[in-house]
């Protein structure tokens, strides 16, 4: 019993000292093993008198918990700074930059499309589309268009043959909607379309989003509170639009409208060539002759129609300056949107 | 069309500025394109008369003239080749400022003083070609300031008339319109009619008075051609946009101007017998006054005389019977050509004039004999000479008809949203020349001979609404029943592929529908193109029978521009001719090249083959919820690698192709790296299918592996289609985890390891049953598929 204490202090500092798991298994059997020095001493105590043996074996038992504790903080303590050497081996530059795919993207154009789509739709417009090489009574006659007539030469018309033509707007799926459905409807026809005319500022093919809306009640009012609407929501702000007398066959009265310059506010810049307004659709109410070539009664009904080229709208919304860079498709210019 | 706006204020002056009145016509329909000033900006210019000249002592090509500005006599050095005495020119004199902000001091040229600058036309802004000092008329005020002689405080207003508004394409109708929206009174120049002094006349024919249901001729004897216009005429025309020719051209040009009325003079003494207006005989000839000479159609009218044709009605006159400085008796015509019989004949022949230009969108059909008393008054005071009696002859039932149109103010406040006042409406349909009559609900009215656009009541709620003010019309917001808009839940939308393929790094291209021809032939040699008659350039004359051009095109593009990896698709339509119908596909097409991802620290380098592009269609395949629908077998195709090439197809029918670039057909497009595209009909893939729920097993699965040998020419989908026929109900998942040939494989064999998943919904599998399945499975393959089995 006298070498308790040392033994306590021996075992102690072994602990203390001890650097891994396997050295403090060792000390654990060394001293609290079946053949340990801890468990000699408890065994030893049968040499004892049953008076001495009680306490003497309280002390032995009170070392013993003492030890078996503080071995099992020393481990917790190396689990811990091995989990910890784990973790600092394991840190990594979180600045890197991530793995895998990277994102591409929609093109302007259908980005632009669709922001219309999303703008007529909700409120009740279908999204309707027709064939690209249309016959010339869709395209032009059924528009009030007939052969010869000088509204043909504005339209520089791409032809497979007499009869077929490039369509030279969307006009003609308005045309295949009025023939196969009833009024009231409300729709936009949005696609590509295809004009003669190539240069700085024209492109042979290009995107028009069209609408109709034809029911028993519709004015010229509504045709400019929902055009300013529209203009409105797409520029996300508020803008002076107006609308001016202008002449297309299938629609009486005509207007083209208007916005107040995007890029200088109606100042004068090189966008809206100094005179503060931008051209950015066309539109009016439907021609009685429109209606009766789709079989309309035209004292019930009345619509009107509206139609705006989006590569010009989606230029003047994100600032492109060069419509060819639409069909170029430059990864450079794609990455943009 | 361009217009001086101080001519128009002779007719009609409101009180605005240019701006405010361009403003003011552009907002009632009659667009103003630009304004310009009628001369550059300069100060300091007189008249002045060269009295004598003399060569420079030490300059061959300058002469010392001494001019006269009225006040004093100047020495000015001047090298133009027509400084001549008796010229009248514009000086500059010392401290003239001209365009450019050229300021003249006093000088020595080679030596010798000169007191200012003779002028060119040119160096004052007032015309674009270079041709010696300009001449200015003899009786030309010595002295004065030119700006004021030649009225150049003045704009020229250019208009973009709408091919409705013949009427404005001459200044009356202009200044109606002017005088209209200010509620101003329009003067009109002097119209009264001239007395003829002489009897002489030609017969005149109208041989094809549908054409021409209206002739008026005029003879005019000793005229004298070579008298200039005057300079006001001149001037005139020039801020138009016309050249002065000589004093009958220009008249007849200025009528033009003037009236919209356009004119014609044929020199009398080459009419030969009289005027005819006739059709033309086929293939009859005729040299035009632009020099060109053109082979006639029947379908086209020409004023002959009895012997040929003088002119091409409407457009142009002919050479042969063109009046000339020497002409001394002349014919001048004023006629209207039914505009729907003129129109597209000037186009047929290549010509656009102002004349055609006029008479096919309608020329006013009473106007013909004002404009001859017009021209007549003028050609008199200029050319001299004695003028007969007017001839006219009218085929009145082909004159253009008339009907009254009914206005009903319900029908006002129906299309435009509101009632106008009564009196408004008047004021504007009185103003614009109609016969206004009111009735009980509305008005009746008459409509003017230059109104070719009037002729249905809507016609008439434009004008009204227009000349109101479209900006001074009510706004309101559309109201309609609210509508229920049914989608299927099962269709895959566009939107949801393109985003889907964008979040897999693609990006979206948009190429031209039509294509070189050569391109088409390249990846689609049987298939005739639609071919357009008039394309734009040789690079795109035929319709694209597939996006797969395009798009390589585009992916090339960018490859020459450095990008190390593209990755593409378009969606667009296919154009696919056959001899009974033309379909116009709606198609899909995805292109990638390069680098399989982005240059980065992580990323595993190595470029893109078959099977990563092949993934992405099956993660879109994947969408439909129908995966198992599509399939791909091995297929040839001309344009693609004849080893990596597979049709897709959907429940067995072919919905398009996927493949690698025919390294040959890169040579030639000029690249070398792979490039793999795909393209799939659109109504094809976006049919999906509604999700529907299975039990989850509660039970464990079993997995177990099989290594087989199989020839190399196995397809290994069908050898697993053919696994999934035998291997039992309990089989739940089927996946090959490894292809390998190589060492120790026979080198016309491959290797294949496939992964087979069990598992029950009500009990734990037992061995048994398992191997009772890959024991199936070991037989199939074996027997169908001379397998052997590895390990």
């Amino acid at each position: 019993m006298e070498n308790l204490e040392p033994l306590t202090q021996e075992a102690k500092a072994a602990i203390a000292a001890a650097n891994d798991a396997a050295v403090l298994e060792q000390l654990r059997v060394d001293y609290l093993g079946k053949k340990g020095h801890i468990t000699g001493l408890l065994k030893s105590l049968a040499g004892l008198s049953a008076e001495d043996r009680p306490k003497a074996g309280a002390l032995i038992n009170v070392v013993k918990q003492e030890l078996q504790d503080l071995i099992g903080e020393r481990k917790k303590a190396l689990e811990a700074v091995a989990v910890r050497a784990k973790l600092d081996q394991e840190t990594l530059d979180v600045s890197l930059p991530g793995r895998g795919q990277s994102t591409g993207g929609i093109h302007p154009v259908t980005r632009t499309i669709e922001r219309m789509e999303d703008f007529f739709s909700g409120i009740g417009f279908d999204v309707v589309e027709g064939p690209e090489i249309e016959d010339d009574y869709h395209n032009f006659e059924a528009l009030n268009i007939p052969a010869h007539h000088p509204a043909r030469a504005m339209h520089d018309t791409f032809y497979v043959n007499d009869h077929t033509v490039l369509r030279t707007h969307t006009s003609p799926v308005q045309v295949r909607v009025m023939e196969s459905q009833e009024p009231p409807l409300r729709i936009i026809c949005p696609g590509r379309v295809y004009r003669c005319d190539s240069d700085l500022t024209h492109s042979p093919m290009f995107h028009q989003v069209e609408g109709l809306l034809i029911d028993e009640h519709s004015s010229f009012a509504d045709l400019k509170g929902l055009i300013e609407d529209f203009l409105r929501v797409f520029f996300e702000r508020e803008l002076a639009v107006r609308f001016r007398p202008s002449y297309f066959p299938f629609t009486e009265p005509s207007a083209e409208v208007d916005i107040q310059c995007v890029n200088c506010g109606g100042q004068g810049c090189r966008v809206c060539s100094s005179t503060g307004w931008i051209e950015v659709m066309g539109c009016g109410m439907v021609h009685p002759r429109v209606f009766e070539f789709s079989g309309i009664d035209t004292e019930r009904y009345s619509g009107f129609a509206f139609g705006m080229g989006v590569e010009r709208l989606a230029m003047l919304r994100y600032g492109v300056n060069d419509l060819r860079l639409f069909y170029d498709n430059d990864l450079r210019f794609l990455g943009q949107f | 069309m361009k217009i001086s706006e101080q001519w128009l204020r002779e007719w009609v002056s409101p009180a605005l500025s240019t701006e405010e009145l361009a403003h003011q016509v552009t907002m009632a329909g009659l667009e103003v394109d630009a304004i310009d000033d009628v001369s550059a900006v300069f100060t300091g210019v007189v008249v002045a008369e060269i009295v004598g000249t003399r060569p420079h002592p030490d300059a061959d090509k300058l002469r010392i003239c001494q001019v006269n500005i009225g006040t004093e006599s100047l020495q000015v050095v001047c090298g133009a080749p027509n400084a001549r005495v008796g010229l009248r020119a514009p000086l500059a004199c010392i401290n003239a400022e001209l365009p450019g902000g050229i300021k003249i001091k006093r000088s020595k040229l080679r030596g010798v003083e000169s007191q200012g600058m003779l002028c060119a036309a040119q160096e004052l802004g007032l015309s674009t070609a270079a041709d010696g000092l300009m001449e200015l008329p003899t009786d030309a005020p010595l002295g004065s300031d030119l700006r004021q002689y030649l009225n150049l405080n003045d704009k020229i207003i250019e208009l973009s008339i709408t091919p409705n508004r013949a009427d404005c394409l001459g200044m009356a109708g202009v200044a109606r319109e002017v005088g209209l929206l200010n509620n101003l009174p329009v003067k009109e120049p002097d119209y009264a009619s001239v007395d003829e002094s002489i009897a002489d006349t030609v017969t005149i024919d109208l041989a094809a008075n549908e054409y021409c249901p209206r002739y008026v001729g005029r003879v005019i004897r000793g005229v004298d051609v070579s008298r200039p216009s005057p300079l006001w005429v001149q001037e005139r025309l020039r801020r138009c946009g016309i050249r002065s020719i000589d004093a009958v051209v220009d008249v007849t040009n200025y009528i033009l101007l003037e009236l919209g009325q356009p004119m014609h003079a044929f020199d009398l003494d080459k009419v030969q017998g009289g005027i005819v207006v006739r059709t033309a005989h086929e293939d009859e000839t005729i040299e035009l006054l632009d020099g060109q000479t053109v082979t006639l159609r029947s379908d086209t009218l020409v004023i002959a005389d009895h012997k040929r044709p003088l002119a091409l009605a409407g457009i142009m006159g002919g050479k042969s019977s063109a009046v000339s400085g020497a002409s001394k008796d002349i014919l001048l015509e004023a006629a209207f050509f039914t505009p729907n019989l003129l129109a597209g004949k000037a186009r047929s022949y290549g010509l656009h004039t102002d004349s055609s230009y006029r008479f096919e969108r309608g020329v006013d059909f009473q106007l013909q004999i004002k404009a001859m008393e017009r021209a007549t008054r003028m050609l008199l005071d200029t050319v001299g000479g004695s003028a007969g009696p007017i001839q006219e002859v009218v085929s009145q039932q082909y004159l253009p008809e008339r009907p009254d149109v009914i206005l009903r103010s319900a029908r006002i406040e129906k299309v435009l949203g509101f009632s106008l006042p009564t009196d408004e409406v008047e004021r504007i349909l009185l103003g614009l020349g109609l016969g206004v009559t009111e009735t009980a609900d509305g008005w009746i009215c008459a409509i003017p001979s230059w109104r070719f656009d009037i002729s249905i009541e809507v016609d008439l709620l434009e004008e009204v609404a227009r000349v109101y003010g479209y900006n001074r019309l009510p706004v309101t917001q559309i109201r309609a029943d609210l509508k229920i808009n049914a989608r299927p839940e099962s269709a895959l939308s566009l939107r949801h592929v393109r985003r889907h393929l964008s979040a897999r790094g693609f990006r979206e291209a948009i190429t031209y529908s039509f294509i070189a021809p050569e391109l088409q032939r390249l990846f689609d040699p049987t298939l005739s193109p639609v071919a357009l008659k008039n394309p734009i350039s040789a690079e795109m004359a035929v319709m694209r029978t597939s996006l797969l051009p395009g798009l390589v095109n585009a992916a090339l593009y960018n490859v020459k521009r450095q990008q190390p990896r593209v990755r593409l698709f378009e969606t667009g339509l296919r154009f696919l001719q056959s001899e009974t119908e033309l379909r116009q596909v709606p198609t899909l097409a995805m292109i990638c090249t390069g680098e399989r991802f982005d240059e980065s620290w992580s990323n595993n380098a190595g470029g893109v083959d078959f099977f990563d592009l092949k993934g992405d269609l099956e993660s879109l395949f994947a969408l439909t919820r129908s995966s198992e629908d599509f399939g791909f077998e091995a297929q040839s195709h001309p344009a693609l690698h004849p080893g990596q090439t597979a049709k897709i197809t959907r429940k067995g029918q072919p919905a398009g192709i996927i493949g690698a670039l025919h390294p040959s057909v890169g040579a030639a497009l000029g690249i070398a790296a792979p490039l793999i595209v795909c393209e799939i009909a659109l109504d094809v893939l976006l049919q999906g299918a509604l999700p529907k729920f299975t039990e989850l097993s509660k039970f464990p699965e079993i997995r177990r592996d099989l290594a087989v040998v199989v020839d190399k020419s196995v397809a290994a989908a069908q050898l697993m289609r053919d696994i999934r026929g035998v291997a039992g109900i309990y089989l739940t998942d089927l996946r090959l985890f490894d292809v390998y040939t190589g060492k120790g494989i026979d080198p016309k064999r491959k290797s294949l390891a496939l992964g087979l998943t069990f598992r029950d919904q009500s009990r734990t599998l037992d061995d048994e049953v398992v191997n009772l399945a890959v024991g199936q499975v070991i037989d199939l393959l074996e027997k169908n598929y001379n397998a052997e089995l590895r390990n």
